[in-house]
């Protein structure tokens, strides 16, 4: 290394830098930032009017509405459940724990598609769950209802798995010395559990809901597709390229971009705010 | 905000300034009703939610019997796209390792500017949509794509071939090793390195024989991920395949096609086959988190 690249790296006996960032540097732009920026200039050809009237045509805005009102749905779901289950699986022994742990992570393991196919098959009007539903009046799959059921599914391993760590390094001793100064179980938790691992259970919603934004594949199968009613934003997408306007779908692709990436920015300042909390809590 | 200054003190306090020592652990075990209950909601919801589905799938493969469950499996359609799913993964497992292995010897070993930069755009596959990671090289390649033109005119085909179908799951599963190494490679340090290149080994021998046998599990469990989501996506290669049946059709698109043509026991055949793969993905990383776990207690005293 010369000593002009002293300003940007500190120098070290290990080889081999120059290569791998090198390589790891071609790699992420040709895989990554030269598709992604195809992307973004994609919908310039539209004019800055084009592209205001694709992503408010109506059709575009209730599936947007649809994307985002689901996925929220979904996320406050997984965040209640979720942290029931992180709680019974710090806390409590019971038989199968193990097993119970390793199959949190199913929905991450399973792939979309086959996720669709069973819940719509569990969730038809002649399934195991629709049936019993039926008689009540509800109908689950082919509506909106259908697919907050699937983006349960795929978003509820964000939630147990943000907050089960935490839950786990929790100091029990301040939990010990609250109860020993007569603070109820319930007041314990309100008060002393809860203000600990709130910061992780907003960023395991967060986490949960930017992925249901994105899902495609466990949705399409259960959400019967209906424009207006039932069509996910991700789904008008592909319409739209089977339709030969690929301006458009780079236009509600691009929202949908720059809507995650508004997400990642804020799930990376939660994360901050729950490692500060962390050390100031230590 | 101070949350034991907010906790108001009834009458067990004075049990306390007695001096009377509390049972340890007596005031954070929650009352036999509370835990029946809750343990009982989670394993309803895990029941309902995860293992139901699950069920579901093998159930209805089996519908019809072993017989027509086998046949489904030996269909020629099948066996192709099976095929076609271990060639993709294949292909791209290897390269994102590769990359993960560079990525996190720059990133873990050395300091430099911009470094957390870098590793945000590493990260960024992971929050795009699968349908927008097919999407972006539909833009690119496709018909109507930036280089679409040039690529035509030299008779090349990304778009609707087995080449897009590679492209689109790297892009997926991108992250998943080099995230998986980064942290790891980063918290052995270089003190080891240092030591045997100041001994004469030579960089690659540092690197086989230091480095690697320090984060073989972490990156095991790296490719694990990596395998499970190449081989099970579907969105973003069903942006870019053109669902051509035995040449650019995956598992999770097979799938999809029978379902669609109401071939039911044939989808959830298929389909069967890919949660065998998702329970055999998550007895594993039980496994490697349980080696690592134990890994790092052991170098951790």
């Amino acid at each position: 290394m010369t000593a002009a690249a002293y300003t940007w790296k500190r120098p070290s006996v290990l080889p081999g830098f120059g290569l791998t960032l090198g390589y790891s540097l071609v790699y992420l732009s040709i895989i990554v930032l030269l598709p992604l920026a195809a992307l973004l200039l994609r919908p310039a050809e539209l004019g800055l009017d084009g592209f205001w009237k694709a992503v408010t045509a109506p059709r575009v805005i209730a599936s947007l509405k649809l994307s985002f009102g689901a996925s929220a749905i979904a996320a406050l779901i997984n965040c209640a459940f979720g942290l029931i289950v992180a709680w019974v699986l710090a806390r409590y022994q019971f038989p199968l724990k193990r097993v119970v742990d390793a199959l949190v992570d199913l929905p991450f393991a399973l792939p979309t598609a086959v996720a669709g196919i069973a819940l719509t098959s569990l969730y038809a009007p002649n399934g195991w769950i629709g049936s019993l539903l039926a008689p009540l009046g509800i109908k689950v799959a082919f509506t909106p209802l259908g697919i907050v059921i699937a983006l349960i599914f795929i978003g509820l391993p964000f939630v147990v798995r943000t907050v089960q760590p935490v839950l786990l390094d929790l100091d029990r001793e301040v939990e010990d010395a609250a109860a020993s100064l007569g603070a109820t179980r319930w007041q314990n938790f309100r008060l002393v559990i809860l203000p600990s691992i709130f910061p992780a259970l907003l960023t395991g919603l967060a986490l949960a809901f930017a992925r249901a934004v994105g899902e495609y594949g466990s949705v399409i199968f259960i959400a019967g597709n209906m424009p207006m009613k039932s069509e996910i934003a991700p789904l008008l997408i592909v319409t739209k390229l089977e339709q030969y306007d690929y301006a458009g779908a780079a236009a509600i692709a691009v929202v949908m971009l720059i809507a995650s990436f508004l997400m990642l920015l804020v799930i990376n300042l939660l994360q901050r705010w729950s490692r500060r909390h962390e050390e100031r809590g230590a | 905000m101070n949350a034991e200054s907010a906790i108001d003190l009834p009458a067990p306090v004075t049990r306390a300034r007695t001096g009377t020592p509390l049972p340890a652990g007596i005031g954070t075990r929650d009352p036999a009703w509370a835990r029946r209950l809750l343990i009982g909601l989670a394993l309803a919801f895990i029941g309902l939610m995860l293992v139901l589905p699950l069920v579901a799938v093998f159930v209805e493969a089996l519908h019809d019997g072993v017989g027509k469950y086998l046949s489904s499996i030996a269909n020629p359609d099948a066996w192709s796209a099976i095929r076609l799913t271990l060639i993709v993964a294949a292909i791209a497992v290897p390269l994102n390792l590769v990359f993960g292995l560079c990525a996190a010897w720059s990133i873990a070993k050395f300091e430099f500017r911009g470094k957390s930069l870098l590793i945000t755009f590493i990260d960024l596959p992971f929050s795009v949509s699968p349908v927008i990671s097919g999407l972006i090289y539909v833009l690119l390649y496709g018909a109507h794509g930036w280089f679409g033109p040039f690529l035509a005119e030299h008779g090349i085909k990304i778009i609707f071939t087995v080449t897009g179908l590679v492209l689109a799951t790297i892009f997926v599963t991108f992250p998943f090793i080099a995230r998986e190494l980064i942290p790891l490679m980063q918290e052995q340090g270089t003190e080891e390195e240092e030591a045997a290149i100041s001994l004469g080994a030579g960089g690659l021998q540092t690197f086989f024989r230091v480095t690697l046998p320090n984060v073989a599990w972490g990156l095991l469990y790296g490719v694990l991920l990596c395998n499970a989501r190449a081989m099970g996506e579907f969105g973003a290669v069903s942006v870019v395949s053109g669902h051509i049946r035995g040449q650019t059709n995956t598992m999770p698109l097979h799938v999809e096609i029978l379902y669609n043509e109401y071939d039911f026991v044939g989808a959830f055949a298929v389909a069967s086959l890919l949660a065998l793969l998702a329970l055999v993905t998550l007895v594993g990383k039980s496994i490697l988190e349980w080696r690592i776990g134990r890994r790092l207690a052991r170098g951790g005293h």
